[in-house]
C-alpha cells in the first residue's frame, strides 16, 4: 500500500542499520501513473516531515525528469503551505541546466563579468549543472540535506527522479555507489528513486532493486497481448493511461518479503490509491510453493495444535502449572505433585509473583497466527 | 497548440487539445508523417505565434513550396522574423570547431535566444520549435544518442520554462528491430502527445492514405483527466492539407 511504503520511509532508519530504500519502477505504458506515484510518495513524505511525524527533518528531491515547479505545485495542491515547503523541502534541480549549457552561454555573453555567481537559488531550488560528476552530486545532496533546521539529529530523506535520466550521464556502478553511499550516510533517514524499466536492459533495474528494501512496480492495468493500433486496443491504451496496478514488495527485517497490491488511478489532477484486499489474499496464497507434500494444516491438525500444552505458558485456570517433562504423559503428571517441585518452579510462570528468583514470564503473542503469516501488526492502526 | 482560427474543429485539433507542450510525431515509410509537421507549423504561424524550424531533411525551398500550397507563405513569415529557419543539412559542418556536443550547445543557445526574445517582445504569442527530424539528428551526431538526447532535453526544458512548445518528427520503423529502442523510447517518455501515422492494415487505398493515432497522455496540470486520451482515425493527404475522418465515414 502506498501508506505502508510512506510509513516505512517516514520511520526511517533504525540504529545501526542503513536507511530504508524504495525503488519505484514504471514503464512506458503507464508512465503518467508512475510519475504520479512518485509525486504522491514525495508529497506524502513531505507532509509527514512538515507535521513533525517523520524521522527526517526535510526532504531533498534530486529532480532530473521534471521541472522543480511540478513537485512544488503538486505538494501545494496536497496542502503543504509555502512556509512548510520552505522549511522542509529542497530541490536539487538537475532538470533546467544539467550540463551547464545555459551557464556557458551566459558566460560568453557577459565575458568581463567574472564576479557573477552562476548558481542562482530560487526559494528552495538549487540548480545543479554537472550531472556527469556523481561525486559532486553526492556532496551537493548531502549539503542540501544538512541545511534543514530543527531539533534532534539532522536526518533528511532523499528522492531521486529518475535514475534512468542519471544513467544517461553516468555508469551503473557509479550510480549504485551513489545510492549505497546515501543509504549508509549517517544523516540519511530514507531514500527512494524512480527507474523506467523499459529504457534499460533487464539487469539494470534488477541491480537497483538489490540496493532497495522495498520495490514498488507500477504496471499497466491491462496487458495488451497484441501490440497494434486497432480500435479494439484503443480502449486498453486509454485504460492504461488512467489506471494502473501498484505492486509493492517489502523486505522485512526478519527477511520475509511482504507483497501488497493496490490500484492506482488519476482523478482530476491528483493521483489516488485504491486498495483491493481480495486480490492481496490471492497474492499471499500463491506464495505457498506448489510441491508434492502438504504444507497446510488440516482441521484436525489445527485443533490438535491448539490443544498442545506449552511448557512455559500459564493455562489461565488458576491451577498449578503443569509442565510436560517428556518422561510421563500429561494426566499422570497432574497427579504427581513432585513435578511441580520448587526445582522446576524456577522455570515456570507463577500466577502469584513475588519470588526473588529469576522467572520467565511468557505471554503467547497471538493464538491464531498462521505459520507463514506476514500480517503486519501495524496494519490495523488507524493513522 | 493554441486555438487556431478558421477551418473549424477537425479531428486532429480536437484530439490534440490545447495544452500539449511536447508533441512527438512518429511515422514510417508506408505512411509518412511529415504532413502533420507542415500542418502544425501552419497552425502555429496562423495563430499569431512564432516558430523555429530545424530542417535536416529538406531545404527551405521545399517547405516553402509545400506550405504555399497549404496557404501559408513561409518566405513572408521568414522576412517578418516570425519564422526562424535553421537549414541544418550540413550540420554540424566541418568548418566548425569543437565536438558535436559543442555544436548542439551553440544551436540550443540560438534557439533559446529566439524564444527569450519572443517572450520579451510585443508579440508574446506561442513559440513553437519544430524538428524535422530526430532520426536525422542522430545521424548528424554520428550515432551519439546521448548528444541528441541532451539537446532534446534542453529543448524540452524550454517548454516548461517559457511559453513554448516542441514538435519532433521521428521515424518509428528505423528503431523497430533494435533491442534498445533508444531515441524513440526516450521521446515517447518525454512527449505529452504522441501522434503516430501508420498504414492501413488492409494495404494501400485511393481514398484513405493511412491512419493516425493520437495518444494524449495528459499531465497533472491539465484538467483533461476526463477527456478522451486515445484517438484513432483515418487521413487522406491533399495538396492543401489533409482530411481526417473516422473509419467508414468517408463517402
Amino acid at each position: 500500500m502506498a501508506e505502508a511504503v510512506v510509513r516505512c520511509l517516514r520511520d526511517g532508519r533504525l540504529d545501526g542499520e542503513h536507511a530504508p530504500a524504495l525503488a519505484v519502477e514504471g514503464s512506458l505504458q503507464c508512465c503518467p501513473l508512475a510519475a504520479g506515484a512518485m509525486l504522491h510518495i514525495a508529497a506524502a513524505l513531505a507532509s509527514q516531515v512538515a507535521a513533525g511525524k517523520a524521522q527526517a527533518r526535510g526532504l531533498v528531491v534530486v529532480a532530473f525528469d521534471r521541472s522543480p515547479q511540478v513537485y512544488l505545485e503538486f505538494m501545494r495542491r496536497r496542502g503543504l503551505d509555502a512556509n512548510a515547503l520552505d522549511r522542509c523541502v529542497r530541490i536539487l534541480d538537475c532538470y533546467s541546466d544539467p550540463l551547464g549549457w545555459k551557464q556557458k552561454s551566459q558566460n560568453q555573453q557577459h565575458q568581463g563579468n567574472s564576479a557573477k555567481h552562476f548558481s542562482t537559488n530560487k526559494e528552495n531550488i538549487t540548480v545543479y549543472r554537472s550531472v556527469k560528476d556523481v561525486t559532486k552530486l553526492m556532496s551537493s545532496t548531502t549539503e542540501l540535506g544538512g541545511g534543514f533546521e530543527g531539533e534532534g539529529k539532522k536526518y533528511f530523506s532523499v528522492a531521486v527522479d529518475s535514475i534512468s535520466s542519471m544513467l544517461r550521464h553516468a555508469s551503473v556502478p557509479s550510480i549504485s555507489g551513489l545510492l549505497s553511499n546515501l543509504r549508509s550516510h549517517e544523516q540519511v533517514s530514507s531514500i527512494f528513486w524512480m527507474i523506467h524499466s523499459d529504457l534499460h536492459e533487464p539487469k539494470v533495474p534488477r541491480a537497483f532493486e538489490c540496493l532497495s528494501t522495498m520495490v514498488a512496480c507500477v504496471e499497466p492495468a491491462l496487458v495488451d497481448p497484441i501490440c497494434g493500433e486497432s480500435p479494439g486496443n484503443m480502449s486498453i491504451l486509454e485504460l492504461n493511461y488512467s489506471k494502473a496496478k501498484f505492486i509493492v514488495r517489502l523486505k522485512r527485517r526478519n527477511g520475509r518479503v511482504k507483497h501488497l497490491y493496490e490500484d492506482l488511478y488519476i482523478e482530476g489532477n491528483d493521483i489516488k490509491f485504491d486498495s483491493a484486499p481480495s486480490v492481496s489474499i490471492e497474492v499471499n496464497q500463491s506464495l505457498v510453493p506448489k510441491v508434492q507434500f502438504n504444507l497446510e494444516l488440516s482441521e484436525k491438525e489445527r485443533s490438535d495444535r491448539a490443544n498442545v500444552v506449552l511448557p512455559f505458558e500459564h493455562q489461565g485456570n488458576g491451577e498449578p502449572i503443569r509442565i510436560y517433562d517428556g518422561r510421563r504423559s500429561l494426566p499422570e503428571a497432574q497427579r504427581d505433585l513432585s513435578l511441580t517441585a520448587p526445582a522446576l518452579v524456577d522455570e515456570i510462570k507463577a500466577p502469584k509473583s513475588g519470588t526473588a528468583k529469576g522467572e520467565i514470564h511468557y505471554f503467547r503473542d497471538s493464538d491464531d497466527e498462521q505459520p507463514d503469516s506476514d500480517e503486519d501488526p501495524d496494519d490495523d492502526l488507524d493513522i | 497548440m493554441e486555438e487556431y482560427g478558421g477551418g473549424g474543429g477537425d479531428l486532429l485539433s480536437e484530439a490534440m487539445g490545447s495544452a500539449a507542450r511536447v508533441v512527438v510525431v512518429e511515422d514510417c515509410v508506408e505512411a509518412p508523417g511529415a504532413f502533420v509537421l507542415h500542418l502544425l507549423l501552419k497552425r502555429a504561424l496562423a495563430s499569431g505565434g512564432a516558430a523555429a524550424f530545424l530542417a535536416l531533411a529538406q531545404p527551405f525551398s521545399y517547405y516553402d513550396r509545400v506550405l504555399r500550397k497549404m496557404g501559408c507563405n513561409l518566405s513572408l513569415h521568414r522576412r517578418n522574423e516570425r519564422l526562424h529557419f535553421f537549414e541544418l543539412l550540413g550540420f554540424p559542418g566541418g568548418a566548425r570547431e569543437g565536438t558535436i556536443a559543442d555544436s548542439f550547445v551553440r544551436l540550443y543557445n540560438e534557439i533559446q535566444r529566439l524564444v527569450e526574445a519572443n517572450r520579451a517582445g510585443e508579440n508574446a504569442g506561442q513559440f513553437t520549435v519544430v524538428i524535422d527530424d530526430a532520426s536525422l539528428l542522430e545521424v548528424v551526431a554520428l550515432g551519439s544518442v546521448n548528444d541528441v538526447l541532451d539537446f532534446l532535453h534542453y529543448c524540452f526544458a524550454l517548454t516548461s520554462e517559457m511559453n513554448c512548445s516542441l514538435v519532433v518528427l521521428i521515424h518509428e520503423d528505423i528503431y523497430a528491430d533494435e533491442e534498445n529502442m533508444g531515441l524513440l523510447l526516450h521521446l515517447r517518455y518525454i512527449a505529452d502527445l504522441v501522434i503516430k501515422a501508420a498504414p492501413l492494415s488492409t494495404g494501400l487505398a485511393a481514398d484513405v492514405h493511412g491512419q493516425l493515432s493520437v495518444v494524449n497522455k495528459g499531465t497533472f496540470s491539465e484538467q483533461r483527466a476526463k477527456a478522451q486520451k486515445v484517438w484513432n482515425f483515418h487521413f487522406k493527404g491533399k495538396e492543401n492539407g489533409a482530411d481526417f475522418f473516422y473509419p467508414g465515414t468517408r463517402h
